[in-house]
């Protein structure tokens, strides 16, 4: 392996993994908040690139100017979906582990099932794009650009999201997660802080999901693989915190690269499973997670 | 400011409070006494809207039965609860500052921290420390902080003296005099009743869930036989 060869394959990996962090970091903000494991995640992922699709293919705008407003889809989309959803399955008594599960389980088969519907099950993508077919060349290392403003843009998400937890708004979503019953006694809606972390959460899922729409296949079950590497991504950086799913992200996005260019693209999952288990047997809170 | 008609309320399958009537005007400092168990902190939870309630709660000129308990905060009414429930991971200048985040838009919604200080002078020196690493008596003057500066009319506070060094109780009591203030009035629970009784104007006597006394405190400090009767001291 050449060092041309290694930065090639490093960029990459940082590039994805960038992604990879973006929507692990929706849904650890999410479980951070309120206990809840957003099992539709990747569909909300999925939702957002067929939206970046529906407004490339209808008004022809390019998935770049089209994040904006599909991060704003999605923000909104939380809020109705915790309004309507999450709330009451927030307040049962009785069950109220499998009721949650079963909220978001259900409405990410039905989401899937919607798509199927609508868009048929193949594979689709963006037709035409500014930054389609344009590559940037950093040294030796050849970049898509697409790739480049995907990882750029979830870079910028993320500094974005730090801000706002830095905010006083984040505070009170810190308090709401400290102590979510204390919080009404300082005057502080709950339910609204809940709802606004949501749409926080599924948020930036949508700017994942639009930036990703660019260079990626769009189809209903798209979704779940990038889910599955969010969960491990999230349980590796540490449940609830932001800075280990940016770390584990990029860190994921490396080991896969990795694996793909040392063995071969398929294998490319194992060298991130292996990860996860030697993290977890050493470390089982995550990299950045409090002790219990 | 604070009327209280016929108040029942408690918890799922366990009603605590029967019939309860209260008052408690501008300026006053009233406090509610009882045994362990007579429902004390559930009293001031129903008033604070935090649990199940029905009857009529007034307070500074409206109907707050069925307010949510955000709601009621906002109003100025604030609840330093039993246990404190500080966020413990947020440091003590985060914790004094959310109280006041309810009032975001207010331009003067720090003010209240100049009267925080002069009460309780050693937060100033713990600003950056994390409330849950402070003692006991330093998390009951955060409590009390916090609940400041939401800029309350009527401060509830449920054993105040809890767990707190004895050195810093009369310290806490001066305290609790200071906040009373010609507009501002105490509600006080507490398990020290001399002290207690000592403080307020007036006092009630809580039972299984009843008010089954009241009067001007100084009244109930001197009768023996209500002493023994109710309060078993
Ligand atoms: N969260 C709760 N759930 C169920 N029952 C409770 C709860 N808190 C208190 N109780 C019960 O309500 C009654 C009154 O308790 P409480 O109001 O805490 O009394 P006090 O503050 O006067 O010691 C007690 O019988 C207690 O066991
Ligand atoms: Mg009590």
């Amino acid at each position: 392996m050449s060092a041309a060869d290694l930065a090639q394959v490093a960029a990459s990996g940082l590039l994805i993994g960038l992604l990879y962090a973006l929507i692990a970091a929706g849904l650890s903000l999410i479980f951070g908040l309120m206990d809840v494991v957003n099992f539709a995640h990747g569909e909300l992922l999925m939702l957002a690139m067929y939206a970046t699709f529906l407004l490339n293919r209808a008004a022809g705008l390019d998935p770049l100017l089209a994040t904006p407003l599909i991060a704003l889809f999605l923000f909104a989309l939380g809020l109705v979906l915790y309004r309507g959803l999450m709330a009451r399955a927030l307040t049962v008594t009785v069950n109220r582990g499998m009721v949650q599960i079963f909220i978001t389980f259900g409405l990410a088969i039905f989401l899937r099932g919607a798509a199927q519907f609508a868009f048929g099950a193949e594979f689709r993508s963006i037709p035409k794009s500014w930054l389609a077919n344009e590559s940037a060349r950093l040294g030796p290392v050849i970049l898509p650009w697409p790739q480049l403003a995907a990882g750029l843009i979830a870079f910028l998400a993320f500094l974005l999201l730090f801000l706002v937890l830095r905010s006083e708004f984040g505070r009170a979503l810190e308090a709401t997660r400290e102590d979510r019953e204390a919080v009404a006694l300082i005057g502080i809606d709950r339910e609204r802080i809940f709802a606004l972390g949501f749409g926080l959460g599924t948020g930036a899922v949508g700017i994942a999901g639009a930036a990703l729409a660019a260079f990626y296949y769009i189809s209903p079950d798209v979704g779940a693989n990038f889910a599955l590497i969010a969960y491990v991504t999230v349980a590796l950086g540490g449940f609830g915190s932001l800075a280990g799913a940016l770390l584990a992200g990029i860190l994921i996005g490396e080991v896969e690269a990795f694996t793909a260019f040392l063995l071969t693209p398929s294998l490319k999952q194992l060298g991130m499973f292996a990860l996860y288990v030697a993290v977890l047997a050493l470390r089982p809170q995550g990299l950045f997670g409090a002790r219990q | 400011m604070l009327e209280v008609e016929g108040l029942s309320g408690g918890y799922r399958h366990l009603p605590v409070l029967h019939e309860v009537s209260l008052r408690v005007e501008p300026g006053e400092i009233v406090a509610v006494l009882g045994a362990n168990g007579a429902g004390k902190s559930t009293l001031l939870k129903a008033i604070a809207g935090l649990i199940g309630r029905s009857g009529r709660i007034r307070f500074a000129g409206e109907e707050i039965t069925s307010w949510p308990a955000h709601r009621i905060a906002r109003r100025g009414l604030h609840l330093v609860p039993e246990g404190r429930r500080l966020f413990p991971g947020l440091s003590v200048r985060d914790n004094l500052r959310l109280g006041a985040y309810a009032r975001r838009g207010a331009p003067d919604r720090l003010a209240p921290l100049e009267e925080v200080f002069a009460l309780f002078p050693r937060l100033r020196e713990r600003l950056d420390q994390r409330a849950g690493t402070l003692s006991g008596g330093e998390q009951q003057m955060l409590a009390i902080g916090r609940g400041l500066m939401t800029a309350p009319h009527l401060l509830m506070l449920d054993e105040p003296s809890q767990g707190i060094a004895p050195r810093l109780v009369d310290e806490l009591f001066a305290a609790i005099e200071a906040i009373r203030q010609s507009s501002r009035a105490v509600l006080l629970v507490e398990q020290r009743l001399a002290e207690a009784l000592a403080l307020a104007d007036r006092a009630y006597v809580l039972q299984s869930g009843r008010i089954v006394m009241e009067g001007p405190a100084r009244d109930i400090a001197a009768d023996p036989a209500i002493r023994r009767a109710y309060l078993g001291m």
